[in-house]
């Protein structure tokens, strides 16, 4: 099986991944300063953590004295999908990745990288993920302090504009799949079902976030992997 | 700044645990082919789920990320680059945004 193990080519895949996380990580910047956080911490949040969801739900727990155990658990259940993710990479590292590669890799390993590192042909390998992880590591704590030393400069309309951008990027890697191939077409349309119930119904809508994604997703995923199993000509497609 | 080393440290072993376990721990190729399967539409289904209807509270006003939101998508459809897409969908919501003001 062909092993994709080029560092240019990581950084090619990385840098789209790094724009979308200047905007983002600017508004994260933007955001941790206005709750009371200083810019040194949000940049060092960016640093340590690399996770959006999470860090947005850190920053009022952080700012309101909250338990350090209210902060753990809502970092397992935001970050969960991680480990589902991480599972699911480690299934395409090739031969080249060593444990100490292991160690290092996952600390970045976003949505994005991952969705990037998963739509590869065949294996990946150390130099690639080097090159992936590099520039959306450094967009990210860049980004965080741009926003938090300078985001107060920029007008809310080009902010407002800004947010939209993780999303569209979101789209650009499910879409084209989906298109392909039908059952991932109808795993999205079930996820995105799902998604919009636990929004809007009563009930359903009191279930913290960031358990709803693992729930949606979760179920979504089980239900097509009955209905249309993968096979070999698809497992890596 | 003390307790809040202390926060950060609790934040930062917890998300990485969550990712370096699996991937540290779980190195044998799975066969199960359900398993295989269940971890090829993960990621598509968390994006979908992340997404939606997330997207349309992302802007200043609904109908503004929705024009966002549907440039993202024909662009999409198109086999677009990721940079492409999100800049002109970013340019999109920019442009009804501001007509909105005048």
């Amino acid at each position: 099986m062909r092993e994709e193990n080029s560092f240019v080519k990581g950084i090619k895949d990385g840098l789209p991944i790094c724009f979308g996380y200047l905007s983002v990580a600017f508004a994260f910047g933007i955001f941790a300063l206005a709750n009371g956080l200083n810019a040194a911490e949000a940049v060092l949040m960016s640093m340590t953590n690399v996770t959006s969801a999470g860090q947005l739900a850190a920053v009022p727990i952080i700012a309101t004295g909250g338990k350090l155990i209210e902060l753990a658990l809502s970092q397992l259940v935001i970050n969960l999908r991680y480990a589902l993710m991480s599972v699911s990479l480690s299934q395409k590292l090739g031969s080249s990745v060593r444990l100490l590669d292991r160690f290092l890799i996952s600390f970045v390993n976003t949505d994005e990288v991952f969705a990037v590192a998963s739509s590869q042909d065949g294996t990946v390998g150390r130099r690639y993920l080097y090159g992936l992880i590099l520039t959306p590591f450094l967009g990210w704590s860049a980004g965080t302090l741009l926003g938090a030393a300078a985001g107060e400069l920029l007008p809310d309309i080009v902010i407002s504009a800004l947010g939209v951008a993780i999303y569209a990027m979101f789209i650009a890697i499910v879409l084209p799949k989906a298109k392909k191939h039908r059952p991932t077409a109808a795993c999205v349309l079930i996820a995105v079902v799902l998604s919009c119930a636990f929004t809007y119904v009563p009930v359903l809508k009191e279930i913290p976030s960031g358990f709803t994604v693992i729930l949606c997703a979760v179920i979504a995923a089980a239900v097509m992997a009955i209905i249309a199993p993968v096979g070999e000509e698809k497992e890596h497609a | 700044m003390r307790s809040f080393v202390l926060y950060l440290a609790v934040m930062a072993g917890v998300t990485y645990l969550v990712r370096m376990l699996p991937m540290v721990l779980i190195r044998r190729r799975i066969q199960n082919r359900f398993l295989l399967s269940f971890l090829y539409y993960i990621p598509y289904a968390v994006l979908a789920v992340m997404t939606i209807p997330a997207i349309f509270y992302a802007a200043g006003s609904w109908y503004a990320a929705a024009a966002g939101f549907v440039v993202a998508v024909l662009l999409s459809l198109r086999d677009r680059s990721l940079v492409v897409v999100a800049a002109c969908s970013c340019l999109a919501v920019f442009a009804v945004e501001l007509l909105q003001k005048l």
